[in-house]
């Protein structure tokens, strides 16, 4: 049945995993690459992983800054957001203090956006494994 | 270290790019060709938007 809703809507759905989509979602927000590792998609798995932490570090290596939460400037509170889709890499960066400095040098800009859209593009790797999982994407 | 603003689109781009390719296609062959598009949309984008700017500067 559910084959032929997908003829009559014209989805695509194909045959889901055994991995859950949920326990992807949440590996890959955690790591980088970890969901796509999960379903089997290594080469996957390593070309984000070198990406996103690529670019996490560099943005950190740059003197970038990690956003903490806050209640007050609207910009400062999708920073926060934006860097928390890097999962673990956003607290081990607050736990060891980094990208608390103040901006001082004119390059610290380009890396507090390197870790911002390092963060945006973890989550749509995330999103990614959820479909792979579920089956919604169909490889 | 110190990059500088076209190495850092360099890297910026290819990053992106790469993400972008891999989650965007379903097939590896479409996921290098829109991984390469992406690139050279962000690579040629910049420089244009780069001569518009020093264009239009007072």
């Amino acid at each position: 049945m559910p084959e032929e809703a997908d003829r009559n809507t014209g989805s695509n759905h194909t045959a889901a995993t055994s991995v859950s989509p949920n326990l992807a979602l949440l590996a890959a927000w955690l790591v980088p690459g970890a969901g796509h590792l999960l379903l089997g998609k290594w080469i996957r798995a390593a070309l984000l992983a070198i990406s996103i932490i690529g670019m996490f570090a560099i943005g950190i290596t740059l003197s970038g800054k990690v956003y903490t939460f806050n209640t007050g400037e609207p910009l400062d509170m999708l920073g926060f957001v934006g860097d928390l889709g890097a999962g673990l890499l956003y607290f081990l960066a607050r736990m060891l203090g980094w990208g608390q400095a103040p901006v001082l040098v004119t390059v610290a800009e380009y890396g507090t956006k390197f870790i911002v859209v390092a963060g945006l593009l973890n989550i749509v790797a995330a999103v990614d494994a959820h479909s792979l999982a579920s089956g919604r994407k169909p490889s | 270290m110190s990059l500088s603003h076209f190495s850092a689109v360099l890297l910026f781009s290819l990053f992106t790019s790469v993400v972008f390719g891999i989650t965007q296609r379903a097939e590896p062959n479409k996921m290098i060709r829109f991984g390469a598009l992406c690139f050279a949309i962000f690579i040629v984008g910049t420089v244009a938007a780069s001569w518009a700017m020093s264009l239009i500067k007072p």
